[in-house]
């Protein structure tokens, strides 16, 4: 893997970016599923932030109700193929599978839960209804795996739902933020679609919402508003050289190698700045897109680094190297980036201090900023008596997700700071129930 | 959605998933547990004069990873007094007056019959259910399987029964017997409402190799007890067939028992003639939580087929359980192996070349591990198919025309059977067979 060589059709794209979880057959469905040992109050489902029944889905999987199955998972989480796949499971369902105590192999919870959805999604057999319409329109701004989620729920309970969404395709990071060895494009829109097809929400497309204008007609035209935006661009690195071409927000980065694929160029050598999961993937993509030298430069320790263990494995094996306990201080270069200047740092009681004298400087072609998203505070700022917390994130109640100002619910990144798809999955999908119960308040 | 919801002989409940007379039931703690979880009814753990146990009640079959396979116990009836029970009985009825409590019961003299029966009504149980099954201890004091095995005994004591019986009897079944329709042709003689079956097996499920006592181990010794759980429930599915068909029992309601665990095999005994089924098994590996994928895996198959009730499907693959006699000798299989599917195993080989025709190849290059069918040798006995680890890698592929359809009893009356030593209508004559001499190392390829 770490001599990948740089792709030149999309085929060579997929073959440098093989699927971590490639899809079940038959046979190994059928014999993992009957590994499970169907433990009670299992560990898997305290783990699994939507509370997937899973040993009842694997137990319908090996007694040969797949649709049985499927229906289990998108019970809980509308998201249910794409989480199987993109769901971080060895810290989740899998982490906790019972098996990992005696040192066996915990259950493949990802690969069956993708395998069971995709018999369904496949077939386009509808398992769920839009329920008896109620009268009540919800508008949802994002639809990203939140505002998705939302509107599934809701439609199920008989709202009429519109979503806004700034850009042109469904499904928010689901598509335009995951590592492709995660999920294809094709799946995650096959997901969407079967949801679309089944349910009948409307999404607008390339409706960005902004103004306070346009929040208040929104305000006019609906019972209650679900904010699914999720966070910004890549946040903004105070540093000399940062505004300099060839240095790119991580997840800009991400974006436009999931759009266009092997038509990207990653220059030769490229330099990662950050050590959560975002700067895994974008140090793991450039060495798969054929970069010879891919830096993951971090400020802090190894131990330190935000992202999952096992993602920083996955970039050493694609072929990034690891440089802790430095510091970027400029982007050297004059129109192009050449380099990136580093200190070397140390801790002192918790404290981070850098080391005088120890600057040095690392040649690069390309500099990948992957410092955290901006968050959406002016947005937010735009709705009257809607809270923050001293983080910019949204206050909600964690029952409700229903915000400060009572009119508006909001769940999914912009409210946890930044998580997982199936995090958002599960903020939606209760947000859509506080709505429920806040409409039948108001009426009664 | 489809209605579950069932009246079997009278006794009426929300759908046929019971819970078998066992120790799932041994209380009202947990049959109320076991109705909040979804079941439908429950047999209650067989009443009587309390017994008392022995410590090391049940043992196991494990086959290579999976436990409990098959299972036995050598726990007695109940060995609470019957006043707690029916106390018991009485307040589950309360909190649960739409589902099913049956008591099961098993006593001596008609006395004790008729008071045990007046007690269960006066308590609200919905039905009774006769133990004449046990395999174990109770057998050795003339109640049990020891009824059970007797026609004549268990007719008279089912006759005891219905002179007193204002709910709905169901008589339970021992299996251990040469024709299951003996019993239960008895117990439609003397009256019964329904039949239950089976119970257990007589059985040993394994020795202590230290100390050479059967399990369970009573302090180096044991005894026969009474197997269940999945191992036996094609014997079971047989037996409900057999009374299902049998022309002066069908008719009579049955509730299918013996290793029942999913959706699909509570299907399987629907199909076969009965109209409620209970479980013990599983719920003793799994607990009450079952039942939710047998409902859900229900309800599907009953969508998929367009069913509206569980009455809609009883019996529906009667017709299709034969004599031998009258199945078809022209139908034809051959196997057919999937060469993209193969893993080289090779097991299908040996199976055939050892255990059946020899009608499976191997290639002798090096590096291609995939064996070939002989298609003149096949006889589409389905063995390599049935030891095959991959889905749907070997298929039995059909090759007769589908036509000319002959059966052994028309060839029969025809005149066209073998009937001498060496007959030239012997089915196996001319069929390929290798010479003895082959099997010889030194000739072997």
């Amino acid at each position: 893997m770490a001599d990948s060589k740089r792709p030149a059709s999309e085929e060579d794209f997929h073959l440098n970016f093989a699927q971590k979880k490639p899809l079940m057959n038959n046979t190994e469905a059928y014999l993992e599923s009957a590994r499970c040992l169907f433990c009670y109050d299992a560990p898997c489902i305290t783990a699994c932030p939507t509370d997937i029944d899973i040993p009842l889905f694997i137990k319908q999987i090996n007694s040969g109700n797949t649709e049985g199955a499927a229906k289990t998972i998108f019970d809980q989480n509308w998201f249910g193929n794409a989480c199987g796949k993109v769901c971080p499971t060895k810290v989740l369902c899998e982490g906790a599978c019972v098996y990992n105590h005696q040192n066996v192999k915990p259950i493949d919870i990802g690969r069956l839960q993708t395998y069971a959805t995709d018999t369904v999604i496949e077939s386009g057999k509808a398992l769920f209804k839009p329920g008896t319409p109620n009268g009540r329109r919800v508008g949802i701004i994002g639809a990203g795996p939140a505002g998705i989620s939302c509107a599934c729920e809701l439609r199920t309970m008989g709202y009429e739902v519109d979503l806004f969404e700034a850009k042109e395709k469904p499904s928010g990071l689901t598509l335009y933020g995951t590592a492709p060895y995660k999920i294809t494009n094709e799946e995650v829109l096959a997901e969407m679609e079967y949801l679309e097809n089944s349910l009948g929400y409307n999404i607008h497309y390339n409706s960005t919402i902004s103004t306070k204008e346009q929040i208040e007609k929104l305000q006019d035209k609906y019972d209650a508003i679900f904010l699914g935006v999720g966070l910004g661009p890549t946040a903004k690195l105070d540093m000399p050289g940062i505004e300099l071409e060839n240095v790119v927000g991580a997840v800009e980065f991400v974006e436009e190698l999931r759009m266009k694929k092997h038509k990207i160029n990653v220059p030769d050598r490229v330099i990662v700045l950050g050590g959560g999961n975002t700067a895994m993937d974008a140090a793991s993509e450039s060495a798969r897109m054929g970069a010879e030298s891919v830096i993951l430069a971090y400020r802090r320790s190894k131990e330190q680094m935000g992202g999952y263990s096992f993602e920083y494995d996955l970039a050493v094996s694609s072929g990034a190297k690891g440089l802790f306990n430095v510091q970027p201080v400029r982007v050297v270069g004059t129109d192009k980036a050449e380099g990136v200047e580093f200190i070397r740092t140390e801790q002192k009681k918790g404290k981070l201090e850098f080391i005088a004298g120890s600057e040095f400087i690392l040649e690069c072609d390309l500099v990948i900023k992957a410092t955290g998203q901006a968050k959406m505070a002016p947005f937010f700022n735009l709705i009257d008596g809607l809270e923050l917390d001293s983080g910019n994130r949204v206050v909600v109640n964690e029952v409700s997700f229903q915000t400060t100002n009572p009119f508006f619910f909001a769940g999914g990144d912009s409210v946890n700071g930044g998580a997982e798809v199936v995090n958002g999955a599960h903020d939606g999908k209760s947000a859509a129930h506080g709505i429920e119960a806040w409409l039948n308040s108001q009426n009664s | 959605m489809a209605d579950l919801s069932i009246n079997f002989a009278g006794i009426k409940a929300p759908n046929p998933f019971w819970l078998a007379s066992a120790p799932p039931t041994n209380s009202g703690y947990q049959i109320m547990k076991a109705f909040e979880e979804g079941w439908g009814g429950a047999v209650w753990k067989t009443l009587g004069v309390p017994v008392v146990n022995v410590s090391s009640r049940y043992g196991s079959t494990d086959y290579r990873g999976s436990r409990m396979v098959g299972f036995n116990n050598i726990e007695l009836i109940s060995d609470r007094p019957l006043a707690d029970n029916l106390r018991e009985i009485e307040e589950v009825k309360k909190y649960f007056p739409d589902h099913a409590v049956i008591a099961s019961l098993m006593v001596e003299s008609k006395a004790e019959w008729h008071q045990i029966i007046k007690d269960c009504e006066n308590a609200g149980a919905d039905g009774l259910e006769l133990n004449f099954g046990c395999p174990h201890g109770m057998c050795e004091r003339g109640m049990g399987s020891a009824v059970g095995q007797e026609p004549e005994v268990l007719k008279t004591i089912v006759e005891w029964v219905m002179e007193v019986a204002q709910v709905p009897v169901i008589t339970k079944l021992s299996p251990n017997i040469s024709h299951i329709t003996d019993p239960g042709l008895a117990s439609v003689q003397g009256g019964t409402d329904a039949i239950s079956l089976v119970n257990t097996f007589k059985s040993i499920v394994g020795i202590n190799l230290d100390n050479y006592a059967p399990y369970p181990d009573v302090g180096g010794a044991g005894s026969n007890g009474g197997y269940c759980g999945p191992a036996v429930k094609p014997i079971a599915l047989n037996m409900v067939r057999e009374l299902a068909s049998h022309l002066e029992i069908q008719g009579t309601p049955i509730s299918g028992i013996g290793g029942i665990e999913t959706w699909r095999d509570v299907v399987e005994f629907i199909l076969l003639g009965a109209s409620s089924v209970q479980v013990c098994t599983s719920v003793m590996h799994y607990g009450f939580g079952i039942v939710r994928e047998i409902e859900a895996g229900v309800l599907q198959f009953m969508e998929d087929k367009g069913y509206n009730t569980i009455d809609d499907f009883v019996g529906k693959a009667l017709p299709n359980v034969k004599e031998w006699k009258d199945l078809n000798l022209n139908h034809k299989v051959v196997a057919t192996i999937d060469e993209e599917k193969c893993i080289g195993c090779e097991l299908c080989y040996i199976a055939c070349e050892d255990g059946a025709h020899q009608a499976i190849g191997l290639s002798g290059e090096q590096g291609n591990r995939t064996p070939y069918i002989i298609d003149d040798n096949c006889v589409g006995c389905n063995l390599c198919s049935l030891v095959c680890p991959v889905q749907d890698c070997i298929k039995m592929e059909r090759r007769d025309d589908g036509k000319a359809e002959i059966t052994w009893a028309e060839r029969m009356a025809n005149d066209d059977v073998p009937t001498t030593f060496n007959d030239s209508r012997a089915g196996g004559l001319g069929h390929y067979v290798p010479e003895p001499t082959l099997a010889l190392k030194k000739n072997r390829k």
